[in-house]
């Protein structure tokens, strides 16, 4: 985009959206910098901003909160940034449907505390503190609740979502129940803003637990966590997560989440207690980093993070693979996740040398893939970026290619951000 | 009958031909016949000759599928028994513009597996082995035209169960399943078909075979295969589906509650599903339901009972007993006169069999019926079921009411005789009433049936133009050529490359006799 044309296409997202401002340094999406700032606070004013970004050849990103930028690659350009932050409202609370209808802008917490004043939750762990509904879909988080209620792709009901080429299209509904047409909301749901924009979305909502208890046993050894892991998934306790941490200095814990009645927690508390075997505990809070990401993202240099994934029948290889390859290559590592349900992320230090994460990335990728899974470096230094394969294999990547020339084909959306360059 | 409202498996003799808006979407015998015959050549290098069907007696009996008044003969049937035999044949379809339709067991009750008169019928029953159960990979990997309650009787052993139970599970098959995105009672608590396919192995439209998720959840790339499931075999033919395997309950408990008034049944499920207890299951059924089940299986249900509830619960046997003294008391302070418990394995049998059966019944008590499915909030239920009795008695039509009340998924049967002249259109409009029904309460027009070509003229009235385009952009990913399953889902899909509103000449494809303009 040349300087001449930048004032016009100011003009003509200025007509389309009162708030619109030159993009600052803090702008910037993963070190590219951004022109232009628009803040639409409707979903007809970002169609608007889209057909004016459209217009004038602008590449766009969508911003949540800012929370996770960062991860995926850098897009090639980032000509506007398309802030959600104002679509900040929980549109509709049906409780007794069981229903939450909010903006792609409001912040989880926010959606968390409407719902929660009838008892109820959207079970979505927040992974990232500060995350938006749009951010949250957009990068498919999920925490250790997801074993029994799944991720995203199992909440969401109906989404509305706005095109590159501007034009809003809404699929799925309001109820918990519905096949009339392509489920569209799965297909945005971890695309990384490159598909379309998402606007507002409506969800299922579970109630909340009457009671909770955590029961954590330790670990020595990575066939040790599996059987662990194993142990609990098949028992009748029917577990609410079943998490898995090794820390840099060798500590491993099984956490095992309750949830349900009073009595029927303490039933079921006694019985994993007695199948967790020596050194289990059992608490009403939870340990400490339950739930979070193992690297930190608040320093100037981020810390490398992977997520791994494996058939649960591959758990041990795949953390015994990450610990060996991270201790070969002289780096320390912190391991954290769903070991339950087969997914882990890991963090290693942000001055790690290139070649230690990429060897790190490598092995740990071949024991992952070799399980059914995949290693995506959803984090990194912008050197690390450059000298590793960040999204690693990608099976089906031509029709996903196709995808994105039918939604977008001018690649104007996050352009390179996404997998296999798209 | 014009048949584009409702769903009808008659159980009375069959209604006319092809109703004429279908051919639109069937195509004409005979059109493009060098294309055919280049694939009917190429089928039969590939398969065995029993594989290949041609003979018109025989393509026949391949002509409906469980929405039985539209029918049409396919040219070409083929049974294959691999993935490399599947996706030769797609392959030449694709070579040769012939459109393909995918089949399971023919149960589905929109018309989705309805053949093409100028296509070939892709049938899976000889693809019916199941490849893997693996325990502890809490999956199974399967063939497509493995019976879904086979999934189960596999597992069973290693203490697992396969849980989207939709009532035709005893023949449906799981690439079925997986295109309908099916349902049944128990997917209240366990979720749907979307939920429990992991992963897929695709023949795409042009007949490259591609895999899509897999044993490890969160593959990395966009969720094609959250796409695929639900559309309808639009998308291509599934070749294999990686499920999730979930483990047998502690404890199941089985409760049949009569009430006085369907108002009191409705009143009930929101209260229960409102107090935090998640049932495993609940069912509706009403007076006239359950006149039609008791003539039809004697399942003994509760005398005067204006409306049943069959109540699930299951899970480990502490949380069991507290969500039963919970429904128990919140049934009764709605008005259930009566509540039984099933005591053992028979006595819930014969709770589930009345209410299993209760669509085939409903041919006890009216010659002829259709199927209705749709969907309402559920907090709706008791409104718009006093609507659907006052459109019965205005109209005269009368409407049975068996349906999955804890997820708003309502069957209204509607009943009708079509030996009496106008009964059968009369019929059609108070089916067609109660979508309406369903769109103005903010619910769906299909619950778990799915579009197919019965409902195609519906979808305007759920989506908008832009809505329908966005996800024809999907499709003409999938399938440039259009040749996956044309004319359902979509009431007027636009060939793919065409600016909307912009038709000036004729489609390349349509020029070069590759495709219709549907
Ligand atoms: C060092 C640091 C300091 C911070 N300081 C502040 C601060 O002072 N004030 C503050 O408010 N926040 C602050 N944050 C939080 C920051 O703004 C978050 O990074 C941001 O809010 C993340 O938003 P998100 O999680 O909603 O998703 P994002 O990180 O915004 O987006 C994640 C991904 O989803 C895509 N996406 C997001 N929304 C949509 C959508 N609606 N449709 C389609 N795609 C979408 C994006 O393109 C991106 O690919 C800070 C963060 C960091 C790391
Ligand atoms: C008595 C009865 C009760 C029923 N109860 C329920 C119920 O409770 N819940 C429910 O949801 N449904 C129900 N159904 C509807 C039907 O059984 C389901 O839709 C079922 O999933 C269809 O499976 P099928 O193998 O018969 O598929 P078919 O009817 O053969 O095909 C259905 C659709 O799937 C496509 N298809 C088939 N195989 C593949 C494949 N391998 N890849 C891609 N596309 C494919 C076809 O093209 C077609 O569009 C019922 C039907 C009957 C007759």
């Amino acid at each position: 985009m040349t300087t001449v044309s930048l004032d016009a296409a100011r003009t003509a997202l200025s007509s389309a959206c009162g708030d619109v401002t030159d993009a600052g340094p803090a702008d910037a999406v993963d070190g590219v910098p951004a022109r232009l700032v628009a803040r639409p606070g409707t979903t007809a004013e970002t169609a608007a901003v889209l057909q004016a970004a459209a217009g004038h050849g602008l590449t766009v990103v969508p911003r949540g909160r800012g929370t996770k930028l960062s991860w995926g690659r850098p897009p090639e350009r980032a000509d506007l940034v398309l802030d959600m932050s104002r679509m900040s409202a929980v549109l509709d609370h049906a409780a007794g449907d069981l229903i939450v209808h909010a903006q792609a802008g409001t912040l989880l917490a926010d959606v968390q505390q409407t719902v929660g004043s009838a008892g109820q939750r959207l079970s979505l762990d927040e992974s990232v503190p500060g995350t938006s509904i749009g951010g949250a879909l957009a990068t498919n988080t999920s925490g250790p609740g997801r074993l029994v209620v799944g991720t995203a792709r199992d909440l969401l009901l109906g989404v509305t979502l706005v095109r590159a080429d501007g034009v809003v299209a809404k699929a799925g509904g309001r109820v918990v129940k519905n096949v009339a047409g392509y489920d569209l909301g799965k297909l945005v749901i971890g695309s990384f803003g490159t598909l379309a924009v998402i606007t507002d979305a409506v969800f299922r909502l579970h109630p909340l637990p009457a009671a909770q208890r955590f029961v954590t046993v330790p670990f020595g050894t990575a066939e040790d966590a599996a059987a662990l892991v194993q142990t609990m998934v098949h028992s009748q306790v029917v577990p609410a997560a079943v998490e898995v941490e090794w820390r840099v200095d060798g500590a491993g814990t099984v956490g095992v989440l309750l949830g349900g009645t009073p009595a029927g927690v303490e039933a079921r508390t006694a019985a994993t207690l007695e199948l967790l075997g020596t050194g289990a505990e059992a608490a009403e809070t939870p340990p400490p980093g339950w739930g979070a990401l193992p690297w930190r993202d608040d320093a100037d240099l981020p810390e490398v993070g992977l997520k791994l994934t494996c058939a649960l029948s591959g758990l041990a290889p795949v953390l015994d693979a990450a610990r060996r390859a991270a201790a070969d290559a002289g780096v320390p590592l912190t391991l954290r996740g769903s070991g339950g349900s087969g997914v882990l992320y890991a963090a290693l230090a942000a001055d790690a040398p290139v070649d230690a994460v990429a060897a790190v990335v490598e092995r740990t990728r071949t024991a992952c893939t070799a399980h059914g899974g995949s290693l995506v470096v959803l984090e990194a230094p912008a050197a690390v970026q450059a000298a590793v394969d960040t999204w690693g294999p990608v099976p089906a990547i031509d029709l996903m290619r196709r995808v994105k020339e039918q939604f977008d084909p001018e690649r104007r959306l996050a352009p390179g951000r996404f997998v296999g360059g798209i | 009958m014009s048949g584009t409202h409702g769903t009808q498996t008659s159980a009375g003799p069959v209604l006319g031909d092809t109703p004429p808006e279908a051919t639109a979407a069937t195509g004409e015998v005979g059109d493009n016949a060098a294309g055919m015959a280049a694939v009917g050549r190429v089928a039969r290098a590939l398969m065995p000759d029993t594989g290949v069907i041609s003979d018109p007696t025989q393509l026949r009996t391949y002509e409906c599928d469980g929405l039985a008044h539209y029918r049409v003969t396919p040219a070409l049937v083929v049974l294959p028994e691999t993935t490399e035999q599947l996706a030769g044949v797609v392959r030449a379809c694709a070579e040769h513009g012939v459109p393909f339709v995918a089949r399971g067991s023919g149960t589905g009750l929109s018309g989705g597996a309805l053949p093409r008169a100028d296509g070939v019928l892709v049938v899976t029953s000889r693809m019916r082995t199941i490849r893997e159960v693996r325990r502890a990979d809490q999956r199974a990997v399967l063939e497509p035209g493995v019976i879904n309650l086979d999934v189960t009787r596999a597992a069973t052993g290693e203490g697992y169960y396969y849980a989207p139970d939709p009532s035709s599970q005893q023949i449906c098959s799981i690439g079925g399943n997986l295109a309908e995105n099916s349902g049944g009672a128990h997917c209240l608590k366990y979720g749907f078909t979307s939920n429990h396919v992991l992963g897929a192995e695709l023949v795409t439209p042009q007949g490259d075979v591609v895999q899509l998720g897999g044993l490890a959840p969160d593959a990395p790339g966009y969720d094609l295969l959250g796409t695929v499931v639900g559309s309808e075999g639009t998308l291509g033919i599934a070749t294999t589906a990686t499920v999730r395997l979930v483990r047998l309950p502690e404890e199941v408990r089985t409760l049949l509650v009569g009430f006085r008034s369907t108002d009191d049944a409705g009143a009930a499920t929101s209260a229960i599903i409102g107090s935090g207890v998640l049932p495993a299951a609940i069912e509706m059924m009403d007076a006239l339901a359950i006149e039609a089940a008791e003539a039809a299986v004697h399942c003994n249900y509760p005398d005067g009972a204006g409306a049943v509830l069959v109540i699930e619960l299951d899970g480990p046997a502490a949380e069991v007993q507290h969500e039963y003294d919970v429904v128990e008391r919140l049934c009764q302070e709605h008005g259930s006169f009566e509540l039984r418990l099933a005591i053992d394995a028979t006595e819930r049998a014969l709770i589930w069999k009345g209410r299993k059966s209760a669509f085939a019944a409903v041919g006890r008590i009216s010659p002829d019926y259709i199927v209705q499915d749709g969907v309402i909030p559920r907090t709706a239920l008791p409104e718009v079921l006093r609507a659907i009795a006052d459109l019965s008695s205005s109209s005269g039509v009368r409407v049975a009411n068996v349906f999955h009340a804890g997820d708003g998924n309502l069957h209204p049967l509607v009943l009708f005789d079509d030996g009496k002249p106008g009964a059968g259109e009369a019929a059609e409009k108070v089916s067609g009433a109660i979508l309406d029904l369903c769109i103005t309460h903010g619910g769906a027009i299909t619950g778990e049936h799915g579009v197919g070509v019965d409902k195609a003229a519906y979808m305007p009235k759920m989506f908008t133009d832009d809505d329908l385009d966005t996800m024809q952009l999907v499709r003409c990913a999938f399938d440039p050529g259009g040749i996956a399953n044309p004319g359902k889902v979509f009431p007027t899909p636009r060939l793919c490359g065409e600016v909307p509103g912009k038709r000036k000449h004729a489609h390349p494809l349509v020029e070069a006799g590759l495709a219709d303009a549907f």
